[in-house]
C-alpha cells in the first residue's frame, strides 16, 4: 500500500569513504547510523517498546476498572482524565498498546510468509506457476481489504487470532509481487546459475543462494507493512470488530468517540500512542530504504 | 495488439476474477456459524421448529451448498443481488441510493490528494534543500503514521468544537430544508471535513511519489537540453518536466482504489457521512448477508475497474508503453 520514497537525511551520507570496502549489511548500517531521521525512528521505537513491556509493571491499573468521576480532565487525580464510564485513560494508553502491536506485528510476520513464499516460487520457476500465482495475486488485490477483513472477523469469532489471520490474508500481494521481481531478476544471474551448475536444489537455490540477496527490499516491505498492520488493526478496533475483553488503542478511541467534545483527552491520547507507534516504524522503514538502496545513496 | 483487443481481454479476466470472488464470499458465509434464519428467530425471541424449517426453506437454506451457490451466482449474473433481510428492500437499489455521497467524498478527496499532493511534491524537488521541502516531508510523514480516524475526530475536535465553522457531521441539514444550490452549498459545507481527512493519507503518498519522480525527471538529459536552450524555469519544470514526473503519480493513484474504500468506511463512520461506507458496516454488524455480498461484489468491481482505468490511463499518457500486456 505504501511505497518507500523519502530520502530524508540521504544529505549526511553522499560522498561516505568509510562505507567502503566492506560487507553490504556493514556499508548499510554505516549509512542508516549516519541518517538522523531513522536514529529518531529508533529513539522513539526504543520508548514505545520500554513502555509497552515495562508500562503495565509499573501502572498495574486496570484498563478496564472505573477509577473515578466520568470524564474526570487530566489532572492530579488521573494522570490523563478518565473516559465517559470513568477508567483510567492512562491505563488504556499503558496496557492497549500490547495487543495492537502485537497484532500488528504477528499480522506482518504473516504478510510477509505468504509473500516472500508465493512471490518466490513465483519468480523463481516462472512460466506457468508464475502465471498461475500471478492470477492468485491479483485475486487478493482486487478483494476490498478493509471490508473483507470485517467479514471475516464478524463471520468468525473478534479474537486477536482471527484479527492477526484476517490482517495477514488480506495484506500479502504487494510484498509476493516485490519479492517475484527480486526474484526474477536474481535468477539470471551468475552466481545462481553456478549454484544451479554445482547440482544444487531448486530449494537450496530459493532459500540460500536467491533469497538473502533478495532480503533488503523485503525487510523494507516488511517494516512498513508492520506500520500498515497496526493502522488496519487500530482501524478495525476502532470499528469494534475486535475483542471486547482486550483493551487496545483503537478501541479505546472508538468508544469514547461520541464524547470528542466533553472528553477529548480519551480520544486524543490513545490516538497519539498509535501515531507515535507508526511514526517510528516508517522512520526506521525509510532509513533502512536508504541504507539499503545504493541509487539513492549516490544522490 | 490494439488497444480494444486490450481491452477486450482484459475485460474478460475481469469478469473471471469477480466470479471468483463471488463464490468465495458466498463460501465464506457459508462456512461460519449461524444463518440468516437463526438471526431471525433470536429477534423473533424463539420460535417452533415447524417455523424454523419454513424459513429456511424460505431463504433456500434447506438445498445444499452448491445448489445455493449455483442459485446465487446465476442470480447475480442477471444483476438481481437480491433482498436485504433488514430494510427488505432490493440490495441494488439500497447500494445505489448510497453511492451518491460515497463517490463525491472518495473523488473530492482524490482531487484534493492529486493536486495538492502533486504541487507539494514538485515544490519539494524544485528547493531539495529548503524548509518547504522538509515540511512537505514532515506532512507525509504525519499523513502516512495517524490512523485516518483519529485524524478526522482531531480536525471536528479543531474546526467543530474549538473554532466551530464546520459542521460536525451528516451530509447536509435536513432542519433547513435547503433547495437547489443552497443544498449544495449545504453539502460542500457538510463535505470540507470528510473530504480533507481522507485526503491527508493520500497527499502523504502522492507528495512523496511525485518528488521522488520529479527529482529523478529533472536531473535526466532532456530537461538540462531545455535548460540549456535557455527556455524559462516555469516552462522547464512544468511543461517538460511535470508530464514525465506525473507518470508514476497516476499509476499509483489509480492502484489506491482498495485503499480508498477502506479509508471511506472510518472516514465515513466519524463524520456520520450517509454512504456506502457505513451501509457496509451496518450491513457486516447485523449480518445482513446479501447486502454484505452486494457490497463487497460492488467494491470487488470498482476496483477491478480502477487497475483496469489506470493502465488504459497509464498508456494513453506515456505513448512509449508497447501494449501486450
Amino acid at each position: 500500500m505504501r511505497e518507500s520514497v523519502s530520502s530524508l537525511g540521504t544529505r549526511a551520507h553522499r560522498s561516505d569513504p568509510v562505507a567502503l570496502g566492506r560487507s553490504p549489511w556493514r556499508e548499510a548500517w554505516a549509512v542508516f547510523r549516519r541518517n538522523r531521521a531513522a536514529l529518531v525512528g529508533i529513539a522513539l521505537l526504543s520508548l514505545v517498546a520500554a513502555m509497552l513491556l515495562g508500562g503495565p509493571w509499573l501502572y498495574p491499573v486496570d484498563p478496564f476498572e472505573i477509577v473515578g468521576a466520568p470524564m474526570t480532565p487530566p489532572g492530579p487525580d488521573a494522570l490523563l482524565g478518565t473516559d465517559y464510564l470513568g477508567r483510567d485513560v492512562l491505563a488504556g494508553v499503558v496496557h492497549g498498546g500490547r495487543p495492537t502491536v502485537l497484532v500488528g506485528v504477528s499480522a506482518a510476520m504473516i504478510t510477509a510468509l505468504i509473500g516472500v513464499s508465493i512471490g518466490a516460487v513465483s519468480g523463481y520457476y516462472g512460466r506457468v506457476t508464475d502465471r498461475a500465482l500471478g492470477r492468485v495475486v491479483e485475486f487478493f488485490q482486487v478483494l476490498p481489504t478493509l471490508l473483507f477483513a470485517m467479514v471475516l472477523i464478524t463471520l468468525f469469532s473478534p479474537t486477536l487470532l482471527t484479527v492477526i489471520v484476517a490482517i495477514g490474508v488480506v495484506a500479502w500481494p504487494q510484498i509476493a509481487r516485490l519479492t517475484r521481481a527480486e526474484f526474477l531478476r536474481l535468477r539470471q544471474l551468475d552466481f545462481v546459475r553456478s549454484a544451479r551448475a554445482a547440482g544444487a536444489s531448486d530449494a537450496r537455490i530459493i532459500l540460500s543462494t536467491i533469497l538473502p540477496n533478495a532480503l533488503p527490499p523485503i525487510i523494507v516491505a516488511a517494516t512498513l507493512a508492520t506500520g500498515s498492520a497496526i493502522l488496519f488493526e487500530a482501524g478495525l478496533s476502532f470499528l469494534g470488530l475486535t475483542d471486547p475483553n482486550v483493551m487496545s488503542w483503537g478501541l479505546m478511541i472508538g468508544s469514547s468517540r461520541n464524547h470528542l467534545r466533553e472528553a477529548w483527552w480519551s480520544v486524543t491520547f490513545p490516538g497519539f500512542c498509535i501515531f507515535l507507534t507508526v511514526l517510528a516504524i516508517s522512520l526506521v522503514g525509510d532509513g533502512l530504504n536508504d541504507a539499503f538502496n545504493p541509487k539513492l545513496r549516490q544522490r | 495488439m490494439s488497444v480494444l483487443g486490450i481491452v477486450a481481454r482484459r475485460l474478460a479476466q475481469a469478469v473471471g476474477l469477480l466470479a471468483a470472488v463471488a463464490v468465495l464470499n458466498f463460501s465464506l458465509i457459508h462456512l461460519a456459524p449461524g444463518d440468516v434464519v437463526q438471526t431471525i428467530v433470536g429477534e423473533m425471541g424463539g420460535a417452533s421448529e415447524e417455523t424454523i424449517a419454513k424459513l429456511r426453506q424460505a431463504y433456500g437454506l434447506d438445498r445444499s451448498f452448491l445448489e445455493q451457490l449455483w442459485i446465487y451466482v446465476s442470480r447475480v449474473v442477471t444483476g438481481d443481488l437480491g433482498l436485504s433481510t433488514y430494510y427488505n428492500r432490493p440490495v441494488i437499489t439500497l447500494i445505489a441510493d448510497r453511492i451518491p455521497a460515497t463517490a463525491l467524498l472518495v473523488l473530492s478527496a482524490l482531487a484534493i490528494a492529486l493536486v495538492v499532493g502533486t504541487m507539494l511534491g514538485v515544490l519539494a524537488a524544485r528547493y531539495p534543500r529548503g524548509w518547504l521541502a522538509a515540511f512537505v516531508n514532515l506532512v507525509s510523514l504525519l499523513g502516512f503514521s495517524a490512523p485516518v480516524f483519529w485524524s478526522g475526530l482531531m480536525l471536528l475536535l479543531l474546526f467543530a468544537s474549538m473554532i466551530p465553522i464546520l459542521p460536525t457531521g451528516g451530509y447536509y441539514n435536513v432542519v433547513h430544508g435547503a433547495q437547489g444550490i443552497a443544498l449544495a452549498l449545504d453539502i460542500a459545507h457538510h463535505l470540507v471535513l470528510p473530504a480533507t481527512t481522507l485526503a491527508l493519507v493520500f497527499l502523504a503518498l502522492y507528495s512523496r511519489i511525485a518528488r521522488a519522480s520529479m527529482l529523478e525527471v529533472l536531473g535526466s538529459d532532456y530537461v538540462r537540453t531545455a535548460r540549456a536552450k535557455g527556455l524559462p524555469e516555469r516552462t522547464v519544470v512544468f511543461k517538460h518536466a511535470l508530464r514525465n514526473a506525473l507518470l508514476p503519480v497516476v499509476t499509483i493513484a489509480g492502484l489506491q482504489f482498495s485503499a480508498m474504500l477502506a479509508g471511506a468506511v472510518l472516514v465515513e463512520t466519524v463524520f456520520s457521512w450517509p454512504g456506502l461506507g457505513q451501509l457496509a458496516f451496518e450491513s457486516i454488524l447485523r449480518r445482513d448477508n446479501q447486502l454484505m455480498l452486494g457490497i463487497l461484489l460492488l467494491s470487488a468491481v470498482l476496483v477491478t475497474f480502477g487497475n483496469l482505468l489506470t493502465d488504459l490511463l497509464y498508456r494513453l499518457v506515456d505513448p512509449r508503453i508497447k501494449t501486450d500486456a
